[in-house]
């Protein structure tokens, strides 16, 4: 049942990110994105990483896709817009060249069940049992990872600052 | 299934990658660099199944980074559309001399 849920949600995956490419609009593009994210978030929890798909929710199909609909409502790109694809032959060059990629970069990780088991399944859903979705996140974060948490606090501060001064008239 | 998501990601991000070379609107170059997070987003919780749960620690700090850089690109993209009208990246040569 986990494997057909998890095949049904990669072809929504993979869907949606082709339809998103594919689509003239820009709004069209993003509805298709905020697919493909919601099919992630689904996979997520077939991973069993319940928190990430929450946040995956919460953050880019929430938050983020909000921030883009903003943006092209803001601009009004909804219609009279021009014809923003390359030609045919830039279309297929540039799947080649990701296909290749793609390819390359699998052989040179060894995707083919290199990947050695080392009890994180078991240690995963050991921990949630215990402390609840959020603590299995939360005691690593808090205990070994709290200062690139706190710089991540710092990131977002300089980000917001500097999103307000780009995006403002006249400073 | 941690192969199977691992190959996912492969794809998911060469559609990132696909889209941002043969894409024009600017605002469709951000999703598509979103696209190619979550791809890395889906390979780090792929890879913490079988190294535990750092992975999806660092999920949590690809998240963040791409809220940053959504929102500071997408200002710039209104900081931009001021000047020439257009998010059309054929209309852009505001660094070329």
């Amino acid at each position: 049942m986990i494997e057909l849920l998890w095949w049904v949600f990669a072809a929504l995956a993979i869907g949606g990110g082709i339809a998103m490419l594919m689509s003239r609009t820009p709004v069209a593009s993003l509805l298709f994105l905020v697919l493909t994210f919601f099919s992630l978030s689904a996979i997520y929890v077939l991973l069993g990483a319940y928190f990430i798909a929450a946040l995956q929710v919460i953050v880019y199909a929430g938050a983020i896709m909000v921030l883009f609909l903003f943006t092209i409502m803001l601009l009004n790109l909804g219609h009279d817009y021009r014809n923003d694809l390359r030609g045919a032959g830039w279309i297929i060059v540039a799947f080649t060249a990701a296909g290749v990629g793609a390819w390359a970069v699998s052989r040179a990780f060894g995707l083919e069940g290199a990947l050695v088991d080392r009890g994180g399944a078991e240690r995963i859903d050991a921990a949630v049992t215990e402390l609840n979705a959020v603590g299995a996140i939360a005691m690593p974060l808090f205990r070994d990872y709290i200062v690139p948490f706190e710089l991540t606090s710092i990131l977002l501060l300089v980000a917001i600052i500097g999103a307000v001064l780009l995006a403002k008239r006249r400073v | 299934m941690i192969t199977q998501s691992l190959w996912l990601s492969a794809i998911l991000f060469s559609l990132g990658v696909a889209g941002v070379v043969f894409r024009r609107n600017a605002i469709i170059l951000f999703m598509c660099v979103e696209l190619m997070l979550n791809a890395v987003n889906l390979a780090f919780v792929a890879i913490s199944r079988s190294v535990g749960i750092d992975g999806q620690i660092f999920v949590f700090f690809v998240m963040a980074v791409a809220a940053a850089e959504a929102a500071v690109g997408l200002a710039i993209v209104i900081s931009v559309f001021r000047h020439t009208e257009s998010v059309d990246t054929r209309d852009f040569n505001l660094l070329r001399w």
